[in-house]
């Protein structure tokens, strides 16, 4: 299983902090995010409609390339507003 | 090297005795304080909410001062963030960097100022007349750190 988080504006409008998801093999980050669009709705929105978020693989920025395996946290979340 | 992140206000003389006290070989302490703003984009701003990723947080800003550390030769940083609801005047965060000589001590701190600016995951709420807000990202601060690719 993999981890998936949301946070700041996403997690409010997808009205969720995250869950747990079988991955299929040789998954990427692009196609996680078009395997979460497909659910259409709110999800294809934000996940489908090119909107800017940002994937982290464990914890570290990850670019849409990025392979996720088996036990990966993958965090989707918008452009950072820190400091 | 020293990375918080914490609910709690923090005292600058406080953190910047702590970093430099019984090193005499340090010539030069550089800070940067961020403090909440009453006006964002035109509208008056009576408090915000900042919200991180508690794990990631802390691993982005220690990978960020590392990197620091590679390009400068300075001799410790601190980084304080603050989290949860703060008030305009209310400090938000602190980046102070030690060095033989100020060159270094600048630029180091400006470094992992503009670094944080874009990848520490960190987001803010804003509270306005008009209701609730998250703040968008500026382009300014991509191009802020930018710069540190062409030096």
């Amino acid at each position: 299983m993999i981890r998936l988080l949301y946070f700041a504006r996403l997690r409010e409008a997808l009205g969720s902090v995250g869950e747990e998801l079988a991955p299929q093999a040789g998954l990427t980050v692009e196609a996680l995010m078009q395997q979460l669009a497909q659910r259409g709705g709110i999800w294809a929105e934000e996940f489908g409609s090119g909107k800017s978020l940002r994937a982290a693989v464990n914890q570290t920025l990850a670019p849409v390339t990025t392979e996720i395996h088996d036990g990966d946290e993958v965090a989707f979340f918008p452009p950072v507003t820190g400091g | 090297m020293s990375i918080r992140v914490q609910t709690e206000d923090f005292d600058v003389g406080v953190e910047i005795n702590r970093l430099r006290q019984q090193r005499p070989d340090i010539g030069a302490v550089a800070a940067f304080v961020g403090q909440v703003r009453d006006l964002n984009q035109g509208d008056a701003v009576a408090g915000m909410t900042l919200e991180h990723y508690p794990g990631m947080t802390e691993k982005s800003l220690e990978t960020i001062v590392q990197q620091a550390r590679a390009r400068w030769d300075i001799m410790d940083a601190l980084v304080i963030h603050r989290i949860g609801h703060l008030k305009p005047l209310d400090q938000i965060v602190l980046v102070a960097v030690a060095g033989a000589h100020r060159g270094e001590a600048f630029h180091a701190c400006e470094f992992i100022m503009d670094y944080l600016k874009t990848e520490a995951p960190f987001w803010k709420k804003e509270q306005t007349p008009h209701g609730e807000r998250w703040v968008d990202a500026r382009s300014s601060d991509d191009d802020a750190r930018a710069r540190w690719h062409e030096a």
